[in-house]
């Protein structure tokens, strides 16, 4: 008996030698197909069915089944799906793939067909033990199974990392298991290519040559893929994705590639591609040169656009301006933020340049001031001048080794920058999207940046500034302990006689703080607070200009010290309240006859099955604009008359990114979320272990306003949200993360040249966690709380928070006390459960990350606790068994009075 | 699979190889011969007093008969050893807790399983201690009543009136108590619904893997309706794929429509499986009053045929068989070459 793959439905399937490609529907995928992620969601089972009938009836010889979709019961789903699909013998005909990113789902289903399935899929991802237990189950089953090239340490993305994986996955399962090698898919990981980052190049010839090695090497093993990932770059232009997938898989499949996901719908048939496309397809598949010259990803894209067809109307690129001499050439790129041409100008330029230096200096800096200019005028914006800066970057490669061969040669001079700029995340802070803007923006300006990254202590702040000699410091941050952080800084370089200007920008820094608190202490220099990138520039060539600086840091001074002097005076007008007084005016609820349903579940939960695609469903895109500093209101803003356009540039720019994100998952996010018994006893929120409210597990400690208060409204406590003993309440925690990733594809991005991908990058993987947060929200009202099970607001809608409950975060303004954070992270356990961390300031590590708690009384409101008087600050650290002044350390930026000491 | 073969596969497997084994017959027939009343199957009177309590009626529950008649029950497992069998089926056709609920007897099913095992072994050695020949105990595992691949409500077909985990445990219970009786295979049979069968296999696994040592397993099917299919909708060939993992001594079908009827799926079951092969039908088909009147010759004679045709190696009989079908159809199967396994 041959040691075919042997699968069944109703019906046995047998893979053999004379099926070259076994095609498997992926129609009943909820992440492959959004219709059917419509109607599970929907619970429309009925029409569900039908999707999978359809597919048999259209030749499927597998359907594979996947559930994984973060806002529904993924197991539950699975097992009624497959249920009903067994009443149905015309599907149930068929195998079925039985595929998830989680165990427990796969299992589940395992549990419900009678043939025989393939598992999708188990790998080394978290380790041998995993992987064994995995197998043998799937050996007690009876499945067939995909195992990914994944281990330990990652994907495998290079050739050696394949062949490696499978091969060590292949001795597990065969040699030391007995699992029949025949039963065994590989699943080498398909990439996309002709992405234009260079690593990505040779995916396609990685795959292919794994392929080919592992049928040689591993007998009976087959291979698949997931095909439609290969052509991401190429969205929106079907005819050149067919042709792409057509041509990988006839590569492909000549070594041995004998299953796989393909849209059938998304397949042309090789020998009619045209010859041209199907040269360049070959060309960027296995990564070959092209034949007309430049790189296959280049030839592919200046192609691409002829075969687009369809209905859409052809795009003629204007390319006149190649006709152009070259320093308008170089100027257009630049203003265009144009890369394609720009290496073979430069080196145009150089050729023609007596040094390699006047280059810079000629053309390059001539086209970037004319960006400044612009930039200036409000006539570009900043995600413009980002790629142009991506465009500079990329010239000045281009003239390096030249320019280090000339000071080998003859100690020739270096490239005269217009000033040295340190730029710095203060300790204890990780945010650095808006100092990365700032820098490439000062960059573009010919200013040199000496970047010293996020978390950066002050003495090597000082010490690099010393022995660099920088013109300026450039600090950021954006949580509020970075404010005292910054406020030590101006002290250190008081004390060590520095006289260098200090610039702060960062969310929660502001002009009234660098006055008050930064200004004065920092005496023998001047401390200026920058409000975003566009300004920078402004403020940094006025600062280092001999003539324009005593002037422009005089007329700073007399600014600050009225700022000052007014914030004193408006402070002390404003009338506060003792605490016992606000207390009084609490919100009142009448718990008289509230009933809040009890959670799903007390104590944690940790929720892993996030979909990117869904999560992307979720994202508030103002803030994302906002980032990029254009200011307005999304969707509104595409279509704003000043900035419309560069913001539709922007947000296409923007999709390009999410939709590789998603399709090579960039991002691993994860989440805890957790309940507890909860009662309100004064300002305080007790948390109980268990339902009978005996024994406590924890105490929420919350600040109340002492503003004082028209028109009968009353200082609110978020403990006054919650009802007080006796009246059976809850409350909930989270920490959502997008994950640690987006470090490490920021740093990719920023070693290719390109600060705006990296910076795209960050501010996706911001706008991630924010969406999960609200994604998680809402699973939170409707199903684990579940106080909300009938709200049916959709994803864009829960944007103005029209549902009812609030999430608020320690830190911000209803609960301003960081260390909160603290007790809400033991709580939820949240550094075991998603590797997220605390820093000496509060701040969560990976910065892509939110946390709060939930309160789900329908009064309950956001707030800003704002001001607080000494008799609070001196209650709270009682009852938090806190020092007062560790308290007012951390409560600094909101206390209405100077603290002793 | 850390388990390793135990010594009564490698038996099975080198008779298997020399010539066609020998099943033995129903039970069911024996037993009503025995026209034993309410009071003889709880082992009032005549028998055992069952140590096991239920308000249920028990006449029926022929199980029980293991622990109340075990010398009776002994007795018919000692014909079918002389008549020729190999291999004795133990009398635990319905010892799981879901079948026995129907009979109130769920607290039994651990000694019906165990007792059942040494009973079968104390008729092998009585028969054995005669003509010295080697014979194996099988523990008989059922489908249950139920199915977990068909919902019993037409109008809620994604509902289940028992589940895999539901069927796991209680199989796991049996078949430990088999083991524990001494049984030398395991023979999961009148598979209707092959998800039953694969949660007696996952059963099956847990405890070999347990125990570190793996008994046989013989697979064996039934195909009730003209179409060719299993009651849950499978072709032979498909339900073969889907039991394959057990790497059973046999693969087979039992039961249903006859001899006749089954020959077509066992040769196709005889095409595909790379192991030893076994068919054990009914006594042909019932009559108008249940019962089987297909006489020992004209049972042996296809059985026979099925021999000669190369697409068995282990034969035996079902319903309405007796201990005289059984020595027809040794004698019709001697001298026959077995099945060569693909």
């Amino acid at each position: 008996m041959k040691p075919y793959l042997r699968l069944s439905g109703l019906e046995p399937f047998v893979l053999t030698p004379d099926i070259p490609f076994v095609n498997i529907g992926e129609r009943t995928n909820v992440t492959g197909s959004a219709r059917f992620r419509k109607l599970i969601t929907a619970r429309d089972y009925t029409a569900a069915l039908a999707v999978a009938r359809d597919q048999v009836e259209n030749g499927a010889q597998v359907i594979d089944i996947n559930m994984d979709e973060g806002l529904i019961d993924s197991k539950a789903a699975m097992v009624e799906f497959l249920n009903l699909i067994a009443s149905e013998p015309e599907i149930a005909r068929v195998p079925v793939m039985i595929d998830s990113s989680k165990w427990e789902v796969i299992e589940a289903g395992l549990q419900c067909v009678q043939g025989k399935p393939i598992v999708n899929s188990i790998s080394l991802k978290e380790g041998e033990e995993q992987f064994r237990h995995h197998a043998a189950l799937c050996m007690a089953y009876g499945a067939a199974v995909v195992v990914m090239a994944f281990d330990e340490t990652g994907q495998a993305d290079t050739y050696q990392r394949k062949i490696d994986i499978c091969a060590r996955a292949y001795k597990i399962l065969v040699d030391e298991m007995g699992f029949p090698p025949e039963d065994i898919i590989f699943d080498p990981n398909v990439f996309a290519i002709a992405t234009g980052i260079e690593e990505h190049d040779n995916y396609g010839v990685d795959f292919i040559e794994a392929t080919a090695w592992i049928r040689k090497n591993l007998p009976h093993a087959h291979i698949s893929g997931g095909v439609s990932n290969l052509s991401f770059s190429f969205r929106g232009n079907e005819p050149v994705r067919e042709a792409m997938h057509a041509v990988f898989l006839y590569h492909a499949i000549k070594v041995g590639m004998d299953m796989g996901i393909v849209n059938a719908g998304q397949l042309a048939v090789y020998d009619q591609i045209d010859p041209e496309l199907r040269e360049a397809c070959e060309d960027v598949v296995l990564n070959r040169k092209p034949k007309a010259g430049g790189t296959a990803t280049e030839r592919m894209l200046e192609i691409a656009e002829r075969f687009k067809g369809g209905a859409r109307e052809e795009k003629v690129r204007d390319l006149t301006w190649r006709e152009w001499p070259i320093e308008k050439r170089i100027e257009h790129a630049l203003v265009n933020g144009i890369t394609e041409f720009i290496e073979a100008d430069t080196e145009e330029a150089r050729l023609a340049a007596e040094r390699p230096l006047h280059v810079i200096e000629g053309p390059l800096m001539a086209g970037m001031n004319v960006v400044g200019d612009l930039f200036g005028a409000g006539k570009m914006f900043l995600p413009q001048v980002v790629k142009s800066a991506r465009v500079m970057k990329q010239a000045v490669a281009v003239l390096l080794p030249y320019m280090e061969e000339e000071k080998a040669a003859n100690g020739g001079s270096d490239r005269q920058s217009a000033g040295k700029i340190l730029m710095a995340t203060v300790k204890g802070d990780v945010h650095d999207i808006g100092k990365n803007i700032v820098g490439v923006v000062l960059a573009c300006n010919n200013y040199e940046i000496i970047d010293l990254g996020v978390m950066v202590p002050p003495q090597k702040i000082l010490e690099v500034a010393r022995a660099e000699k920088v013109d300026i410091i450039g600090l950021s941050g954006l949580i509020t302990p970075s404010l005292d952080e910054m406020v030590h800084l101006a002290s250190e370089m008081e004390r060590e006689g520095f006289d260098l200007p200090l610039l702060i920008g960062g969310a929660t820094t502001s002009r009234v703080h660098t006055a008050v608190k930064i200004a004065p202490r920092y005496t023998k220099g001047q401390a200026i607070y920058v409000t975003d990138a566009s300004r920078a520039v402004g403020v940094v060539g006025q600062l280092l200009s001999a003539e324009m600086k005593p002037d422009y840091v005089a007329g700073i001074r007399a600014e600050y010290v009225d700022v000052a002097e007014k914030h004193e005076r408006a402070e002390l007008a404003k009338q506060r309240l003792p605490l016992a007084a606000a207390r009084e005016n609490a919100f009142k609820v009448d718990w008289s006859d509230y009933k809040v349903n009890a959670p799903q579940f007390l104590g944690t939960r940790v929720i892993e099955d996030w979909d990117l695609s869904e999560i992307a469903r979720y994202i508030d895109w103002t803030p994302f604009f906002q980032t990029w500093e254009l200011k307005g209101v999304y969707p509104r803003i595409l279509e704003d008359e000043k900035q419309g356009e560069v913001a539709r540039q922007l947000f296409s720019d923007a999709q390009d990114m999410l939709k590789k994100v998603i399709a090579e998952n960039w991002f691993k996010p994860r989440a805890v979320v957790g309940f507890w018994p909860a009662n309100a006893v004064g300002d305080d929120i007790k948390l109980f272990t268990a339902e009978d409210r005996r024994d406590e597990l924890a105490t929420l400690y919350t600040l109340r306003q002492q503003t004082s208060k028209r028109e009968n409204r009353p200082n609110v406590a978020l403990a006054d949200f919650v009802a007080p003993e006796g009246t059976k309440d809850y409350v909930g925690g989270f920490v959502v993360t997008a994950g640690p990733e987006e470090n490490e594809i920021a740093e990719r991005f920023k070693r290719a040249n390109d600060d705006f991908g990296s910076i795209m990058v960050k501010a996706l993987a911001d706008r991630y966690a924010e969406a999960m947060a609200e994604m998680l929200h809402e699973r939170v009202r409707k199903e684990l709380w579940g106080y909300g099970a009938d709200e049916t607001f959709a994803p864009n809608e829960l944007i103005g928070e029209p549902y009812r409950g609030i999430r608020p975060a320690p830190g911000y303004p209803a609960q301003p006390d960081h260390t909160e954070k603290v007790t809400l992270f033991r709580l939820l356990d949240a550094e075991a459960s998603t590797g997220v961390t605390l820093t000496e300031s509060m701040a969560m590590w990976p910065g892509s990350s939110v946390s709060g708690i939930y309160i789900g009384h329908p009064d309950a409101y956001y707030f800003g606790v704002a001001k607080v008087e000494r008799d609070q600050a001196i209650d709270y650290a009682q009852r938090k068994g806190m020092d007062l002044a560790e308290v007012e350390r951390w409560l600094a930026p909101i206390l209405n009075y100077t603290p002793a000491g | 699979m850390s388990a390793v073969a135990s010594p009564s596969r490698k038996a099975l497997e080198r008779l298997a190889r020399e010539r066609i084994l020998i099943l033995d017959g129903a039970m069911g027939t024996q037993i009503q011969g025995l026209g034993l009343s309410e009071d003889d199957f709880v082992g009032h009177g005549s028998g055992h007093a069952c140590r096991h309590h239920s308000d249920h009626p028990q006449k029926g529950n022929n199980d029980l008969l293991i622990l109340t008649q075990p010398e009776a029950i002994e007795e018919i497992h000692f014909k079918y050893a002389m008549a020729g069998a190999d291999i004795v089926e133990t009398n635990t056709f319905s010892a799981t807790t879901i079948a026995q609920a129907d009979y109130g007897m769920e607290s039994a099913v651990h000694d019906l399983n165990v007792e059942g095992a040494r009973v079968v072994r104390r008729a092998l050695d009585r028969a054995t201690a005669i003509d010295g020949k080697p014979r194996f105990v099988a523990g008989a595992v059922g489908p249950t009543n139920r199915t977990a691949s068909i919902s019993p409500d037409v109008n809620n077909p994604g509902f289940r009136a028992v589940t895999f985990e539901d069927l796991r445990k209680a199989y796991s219970q049996q078949v430990n108590g088999l083991i524990e009786g001494g049984a030398d295979v395991i023979l999961i049979e009148t598979i209707f619904d092959t998800l039953n069968a694969k949660a007696a296999i996952f059963a099956c696994v847990e405890a070999f893997e347990a125990r570190g040592v793996a008994l046989p397993m013989m697979i064996s099917g039934t195909i009730t309706d003209a179409s060719g299919r299993t009651l849950t909708g499978q072709t032979p060939t498909a339900f073969w794929h889907s039991v394959k993992h057990s790497r059973p001594f046999t693969i087979g079908l039992n039961c249903a429509l006859g001899a006749e009827a089954m020959r077509p799926h066992m040769a196709e079951i005889s095409s595909v499986a790379d192991t030893f092969t076994c068919a054990y039908p009914n006594a042909g088909l019932p009559n108008a009053f249940g019962q089987y009147d297909e006489g020992p010759e004209d049972t042996a004679k296809q059985v026979g045929e099925f021999a000669r045709e190369g697409i068995v190696n282990v034969v035996g009989g079902c319903c309405g068989t007796t201990p005289d079908h059984i020595r027809a159809i040794a004698a019709a199967v001697a001298g026959v070459t077995p099945r060569l396994v693909p």
